[in-house]
């Protein structure tokens, strides 16, 4: 365990507390974005809770991801309004087209493919979020313009 | 006390006393495949289903009430039961004929009993890769019903935590966490939770095939031992009754399966108690801040020690088990007294217990004699399809006699079968080392039974020598945290002799013990304290009956002594008869 390492200071912020390891989990995905092993380890040391405890936790749970998501998280809505709407067949499109199921990451860590339940804008149903930006009134025909738009987005973001 | 009526039956049974208990009063035996005597029920199979004023209920976490009217069966009840079962065999491989459990497999039972013959439900079963990574206990989800009993004996009874859940809902799986194999994570490989498992999701690693190769071929010369508890056990592969101590008929029968010498682990036993009253003594006299002394047989002990306790090792003993005691002398003394080459000899146990399969191959001390001191461990469920497989028609053979010289044993190493057996055995010993005299009253009824932690003082000629026993790895913590107190405190020790044994009840109840399914014993039909208690008695009358009851007075050991390693303690005996510790890490990746 390194000294002063994100895990090892959440460890040791939520020791003491009873039945704090939720909160030390949530903590580690908001810095990191999921649960590394050897952080779930150290936490395991820090906090003196077993790893398998700490497994049942981040695997029951849906919220927490085990590996790192894809840098352009993919929202796509399968509320009541964009479901009708035929979001389940641009969903099926992104799944096609990134070769990913749901709640998977490409192999690149590019993209992550998620569904939400209603991002308040069922007026532009079918909805998809990427990164915050919200795209209104998707078929399955816009999809590649997306992912093409993020991609050239990522590489400008890299130079 | 709380009165109802189970099947319009009066029953009179203490508040929170479950239904399925309750009903059990009355002679109803309600079925069930999750809910175990030694675990807190986990509610998760759904089919000791009960009505209870006409709503339906799980009858194994539904305590009793006053005036409660409980129905086990009715024609619905026997449909919805059908239909949970039709649900978990949908999920199910069926692949009975070529699993291992078949025969004892409690899911099969059920399946058999509710009639079951097709299945309406298409199969959602998964194929999930097998976890024999410990080459001790084999792990295969896709067979697992997810009851939890495995999960509770791991982590709540025995405080091990290596088998979790993971998931949620019909992908729900139990293994071991964090994507690491069973052999990276703490288990210990009592294989308790493999004496638990309804099904054969958790069986033992099976190595008959390795011996019957050794048996086939004709340069090899097979040394077989068998161990204090197989005794009183193995009867129940053959119809007979829980305890029945059948040792005669076992050496006959191993013998008939060809092996060329059959020796006693039970004589390794006594020649345990030889080095380690010694060691005591030692430590008590010349060195008592190495006080308490620990016992070292268990190698599920042994594991958790090096795992979780490294600060306990300067007071575990350093004597090997009786199994690598026996192991380690049949390739040097017997070898060498015999002239046989000891390459060409190959040495088999037979355990009640799964750990016994990693020990043997635990370090480089396992490999004392120049060779691995024990080639394979076989435990008892395993001699017992060995023996079925050849055909021997076992409750017909006559009572043989084990061979010499590493055959004789005495009742105080048969006792170390039985928790509170080992520490009974080396009292006895150490008592005589230290007075000179024999102890009065060689039995300590106090440290027999199954209370978790057992506690006694005996008086060594005005010294009072205290001593706690405990079985059930879950309970040695709070032993070792009673230890680390004292330490802290710079307070007299709580005690100078520790026994531990990591399963309930100690190698009688070990996890390579038969699980039987005998005519009208309750559901489920796996290890109970009823059965533990059976299989001890099995042992403690052994003692009784004994001629001898000592170890040191055992005229094998003394040869041995005599002939080959000098004196307890000496330079030779640590060399065979002695082992280290080292501290390893919880988790690997």
């Amino acid at each position: 365990m390194s000294e002063g390492s994100v895990a090892s200071q959440v460890a040791a912020k939520w020791r003491k507390k009873r039945g704090s390891l939720i909160m030390a989990l949530h903590e580690i995905q908001d810095i990191k974005g999921y649960i590394p092993w050897d952080d779930a380890m150290e936490i395991a040391v820090g906090m003196n809770i077993p790893l398998a405890r700490i497994y049942e936790v981040l695997t029951f749970y849906n919220f927490f991801k085990l590996e790192a998501p894809g840098k352009a998280v993919i929202s796509v809505c399968t509320g009541t309004a964009c479901y009708l709407k035929g979001n389940d067949k641009v969903l099926e499109e992104f799944k096609k087209e990134l070769g990913i199921g749901e709640g998977e990451s490409t192999a690149d860590r590019m993209f992550h493919l998620q569904c939400v339940r209603c991002v308040g804008c069922c007026g532009l149903a079918p909805v998809c979020v990427v990164n915050g930006k919200t795209y209104g009134r998707v078929t399955p025909n816009d999809v590649r313009g997306i992912l093409d738009e993020w991609r050239n987005k990522l590489a400008d973001d890299k130079e | 006390m709380v009165k109802l009526k189970i099947d319009n039956h009066e029953v009179e049974v203490p508040a929170g006393t479950s239904i399925l208990e309750a009903a059990r009063k009355v002679q109803i035996d309600i079925p069930t495949l999750c809910k175990h005597p030694d675990v807190d029920p986990t509610a998760g199979c759904g089919i000791c289903i009960v009505k209870v004023n006409g709503r339906i209920l799980r009858s194994c976490c539904t305590p009793v009430g006053e005036g409660m009217e409980v129905i086990t069966s009715d024609p619905e009840i026997v449909n919805v039961r059908r239909t949970v079962l039709e649900l978990i065999l949908s999920n199910h491989p069926n692949e009975c004929l070529t699993c291992i459990r078949s025969g004892h497999c409690e899911l099969q039972d059920l399946a058999n009993t509710f009639g079951i013959s097709n299945s309406r439900l298409p199969s959602l079963n998964k194929k999930y890769p097998l976890d024999d990574s410990t080459k001790s206990i084999v792990l295969d989800s896709s067979k697992c019903v997810v009851c939890g009993r495995c999960v509770e004996v791991c982590q709540n009874q025995q405080n091990v935590w290596a088998l979790s859940y993971l998931n949620r809902g019909l992908a729900t799986r139990i293994t071991a966490a964090g994507g690491i194999n069973l052999a990276d994570s703490p288990c210990i490989k009592c294989g308790q939770c493999s004496a638990h498992c309804p099904t054969g999701a958790i069986v033992e690693y099976d190595e008959t095939q390795k011996v019957w190769d050794m048996l086939n071929d004709p340069d090899i010369y097979t040394i077989v031992q068998i161990a204090p508890a197989v005794r009183v056990a193995i009867g129940e592969e053959f119809g007979y009754e829980f305890g029945e101590n059948l040792t005669g008929k076992t050496y006959a029968a191993l013998r008939r399966l060809g092996f060329n010498r059959i020796f006693d682990t039970n004589f390794g036993a006594d020649l345990t108690i030889i080095e380690e009253a010694s060691e005591f003594v030692e430590r008590f006299k010349n060195n008592p801040e190495s006080l308490p002394m620990m016992t070292s047989c268990c190698p599920a002990w042994v594991d958790l020690l090096e795992k979780y306790h490294h600060d306990m090792i300067p007071h575990f003993s350093t004597c090997k088990s009786p199994q690598s005691m026996v192991g380690a002398l049949a390739k040097t003394y017997y070898a060498e007294k015999m002239a046989i080459d000891p390459a060409k000899i190959r040495v088999i146990s037979i355990m009640p217990c799964t750990a016994k399969k990693w020990e043997i191959v635990r370090s480089e001390d396992m490999s004392s004699s120049g060779f691995q001191d024990v080639d394979v461990s076989l435990t008892t469920r395993e001699l017992a399809r060995m023996i079925k497989q050849a055909g021997i028609s076992f409750r017909d053979l006559e009572a043989e006699d084990a061979d010499s010289p590493l055959g004789e044993y005495s009742g105080a190493g048969t006792i170390f079968g039985t928790t509170g057996g080992v520490m009974t055995a080396a009292l006895r010993t150490a008592y005589y080392y230290i007075t000179g005299e024999e102890l009065k009253d060689i039995n300590f009824t106090e440290i027999e039974g199954l209370e978790g932690i057992k506690e006694a003082e005996i008086d060594i000629k005005g010294t009072k020598v205290r001593i706690a026993v405990a079985h059930g790895i879950g309970n040695v913590e709070e032993v070792l945290n009673r230890v680390r107190e004292a330490k802290a405190n710079g307070e007299e020790m709580p005690y100078h002799f520790i026994e531990v044994m990591a399963c309930r009840g100690g190698c009688v109840a070990g996890g390579g013990q038969p699980r039987v399914m005998m005519p009208g014993q309750p559901k489920p039909r796996g290890i109970t304290d009823d059965i533990r208690r059976k299989r001890a008695k099995g042992l403690l009358n052994e003692d009784l009956q004994a001629k001898n009851r000592l170890s040191h007075k055992n005229e094998a050991v003394k040869t041995l002594y005599d002939e080959y390693l000098g004196k307890a303690g000496s330079h030779k005996a640590h060399e065979l008869l002695h082992t280290h510790y080292v501290p390893r890490s919880l988790y690997k990746k």
